[in-house]
């Protein structure tokens, strides 16, 4: 069971129809959710992969859509026997079977608590929502499982916190709200879109390590979205490196940190400040801008401030494909072709 | 809150003071008082009245007194209750508005649940179904509403249910029930005429409302709430109806005590048109023939329930939007 993954995405294309042309916003991303695992996906802004965990909710909008590719999820509720994976890509987007995962066994923690909260209704109001919504219980029963939610993430006082407003509480405690709604079902999968970007980086960490003691008490699978290294490399088990809508590297977080294979993964590890950096030196930084979304691109997206790019315009010409290079990680890069053949 | 309210309504007599001032310095502006249009109009008709039967009228009226004087009597007046005497009518002003205060209000609440029964459903479709076939008929259907005055309106329906159904829907009664006292066969009579100016009225504030709304919630609809809601597995009928209509709501709903005044006085001219016996034709009246006490009591009036209808606009959005509510504690 541990080896069979609980989400798989296959070749997953999400592309924006805009007046000024096609943006592929998410262009052949492949990547396995084991159970139990945290999936960390990391990279700059634009890269992606917001637009890939929205695919893998379906909830892309217009004038958006999903052009390709599979989303297939172990669902208990929707799966026939334990073994059945459903196509999310297949199910119609606003359908009830769908909406019967959503918040249930597939749930969101969302970048900016502030915002994702209703400002006029309670936050008690909102976790029984959640909770009547996927599972018969009565009001009184619903509000007991709220009040332990909220207790579970570090609520001094749940009970009052109930009938709080989000805008009342402090950066750190909506943050835990949301952890809380998005617990309250038991989800098998839980989707974290940059959870910790809008706090500070003391509430940062405590709200880390209740995700991760969470994880594991509950055995739910972790999609985690950052641009931030540290705390890919504080949570994650898995790595996907993405860049311009693709997948650059992907593998276990030891090899991703320790044994970088992909020229952009080893930029990025370069421009993490260290303890060692002496003082008032330049922090290295990937020289050049991301490429105008409308741009034609043939060739390796990252060719253009890729430092390690071969000889006679082969990266240019000629687009690579993610391949496994060892039995744990695989990379979109021609340096590794050699690997790639011999594995 | 209560502080709040309480403060709000002890600047309330103070506000009086001040409106009654504007009251009746509006009344007076015009040049002339109520006996040189009275005369006007004698001679328009043909007939005059004698030089000492004029002064005698003025020295009655108190007319002939210096307007600071004829101010604070006429307060001294209201402030024990005493509206005074319609110098046109020559009845008591209190009466004059009882009588056209029930039909006032029937047609101007009447009004106000038509436009926002109308109104409302419509921006909502109109916003979550943007740039449909619907959005586009109701938009062309309420810039005409916009732009087509309502007396004209008023006109014209009253021109094809006179040509092709052969009924006059002018007044609120049929002959028969007009002054007849209440009874079941006059309120059905009241409710067959009222729907029309109903109609006529709520065209143009339901163009403007459902417009107002359509704008509120297409915001509203961008906001990452929605997401959440939808990643939360509801259905987005009932997300749409809970949270962004509701949040969309808030601002229409703190203008709904401005409809207070309105109510009474936003329908002068089709009441005219369609004479209807409702308080706006009656001010109309009023202030031509510088009736100055019923003019001036009606103006006051107005006046209040702007005051009055502000309060309740502010009590209604802290009630509904905590943020406003828990902000005052």
């Amino acid at each position: 069971m541990t080896n069979q993954p609980l989400l798989e995405v296959r070749d997953l294309q999400t592309v924006f129809e805009l007046d000024e042309g096609t943006v592929k916003a998410v262009d052949g991303v492949s990547f396995d959710v084991y159970s139990g695992k945290v999936l960390g996906i990391v990279g700059e802004s634009g890269c992606g992969k917001s637009v890939t965990i929205k695919s893998v909710l379906r909830l892309i909008e217009e004038p958006g859509r999903i052009a390709n590719g599979a989303i297939r999820f172990r669902s208990k509720i929707l799966g026939n026997s334990s073994n059945d994976m459903i196509d999310l890509v297949q199910l119609p987007a606003k359908g009830a079977q769908l909406r019967a995962l959503r918040g249930n066994e597939i749930a969101l923690i969302p970048q900016e608590p502030m915002a994702a909260f209703s400002p006029v209704h309670t936050i008690g109001n909102q976790l029984i929502e959640v909770i009547q919504l996927h599972q018969p219980v009565s009001d009184e029963e619903a509000k007991k499982i709220a009040v332990t939610r909220l207790k579970e993430v570090g609520f001094p006082n749940p009970e009052s916190a109930m009938d709080r407003y989000s805008w009342e509480l402090s950066g750190g405690l909506r943050q835990r709200a949301m952890i809380g709604m998005a617990l309250t079902c038991d989800p098998l999968l839980l989707i974290a879109d940059e959870p910790t970007t809008a706090i500070d980086v003391t509430t940062q960490a405590q709200v880390l390590s209740l995700l991760r003691k969470l994880q594991q008490e509950h055995q739910t699978s972790i999609i985690f979205i950052t641009h931030d290294l540290g705390v890919i490399a504080q949570l994650a088990d898995d790595v996907v490196v993405m860049y311009l809508g693709k997948v650059m590297e992907s593998g276990p977080v030891d090899q991703i940190f320790h044994n970088p294979q992909h020229p952009y993964t080893r930029a990025l590890l370069r421009s993490i400040p260290t303890v060692h950096t002496k003082n008032r030196s330049r922090l290295p930084t990937i020289s050049g801008s991301i490429p105008h979304p409308f741009q034609k691109r043939t060739g390796c997206p990252f060719v253009a401030r890729c430092q390690e790019a071969l000889p006679q315009q082969r990266c240019t010409n000629q687009t690579p494909v993610l391949k496994a290079i060892n039995k744990h990680q695989s990379v979109s890069c021609f340096l590794h072709e050699e690997e790639v053949n011999a594995c | 809150m209560l502080i709040y309210i309480i403060k709000r309504l002890l600047l309330l007599p103070f506000l009086l003071v001040v409106f009654s001032v504007i009251a009746f310095l509006l009344i007076q502006a015009p040049p002339g008082d109520f006996l040189t249009s009275y005369i006007a109009e004698l001679a328009a008709s043909g007939s005059s009245m004698e030089r000492a039967q004029i002064d005698a009228l003025r020295a009655l009226y108190g007319l002939d007194q210096p307007m600071y004087l004829q101010y604070f009597k006429w307060v001294g007046r209201i402030l024990t209750g005493d509206l005074g005497v319609s110098l046109d009518w020559q009845r008591p002003i209190s009466q004059l508005i009882g009588e056209r205060m029930g039909l006032t209000l029937a047609l101007g609440l009447g009004t106000f649940v038509f436009t926002w029964l109308i109104a409302i459903p419509i921006g909502i479709f109109s916003a979550t179904r943007k740039y449909s076939f619907f959005d586009y008929f109701f938009t062309v259907f309420n810039y005409f509403g916009v732009a087509t005055p309502t007396f004209m309106t008023a006109l014209v329906l009253m021109w094809i249910a006179f040509k092709y159904y052969g009924v006059s829907v002018t007044g609120l009664f049929s002959a028969e029930y007009i002054d007849a006292p209440w009874s079941w066969g006059r309120v059905a009579d009241l409710l067959q005429h009222l729907w029309l100016p109903v109609v006529i009225l709520g065209l143009d504030g339901t163009a403007r409302l459902a417009r107002v709304m359509r704008a509120n919630l297409l915001d509203e609809l961008k906001k990452p709430y929605m997401e959440m809601a939808r990643a939360k597995g509801l259905s987005e009928w009932r997300l749409v109806m809970k949270y962004p209509v509701r949040l969309a709501l808030n601002p229409l709903i703190s203008t709904i005590g401005w409809y207070l005044p309105l109510i009474f006085s936003g329908s002068v001219i089709v009441a005219t048109v369609m004479n209807l016996p409702t308080i706006g034709p009656m001010l109309l009246r009023a202030l031509i023939s510088q009736d100055m006490f019923l003019a001036g009591t009606i103006i006051l009036f107005y006046m209040m329930l702007a005051v009055v209808g502000t309060l309740i606009s502010d009590i209604l959005l802290a009630w509904l939007d905590p943020r406003i509510r828990l902000d005052e504690e």
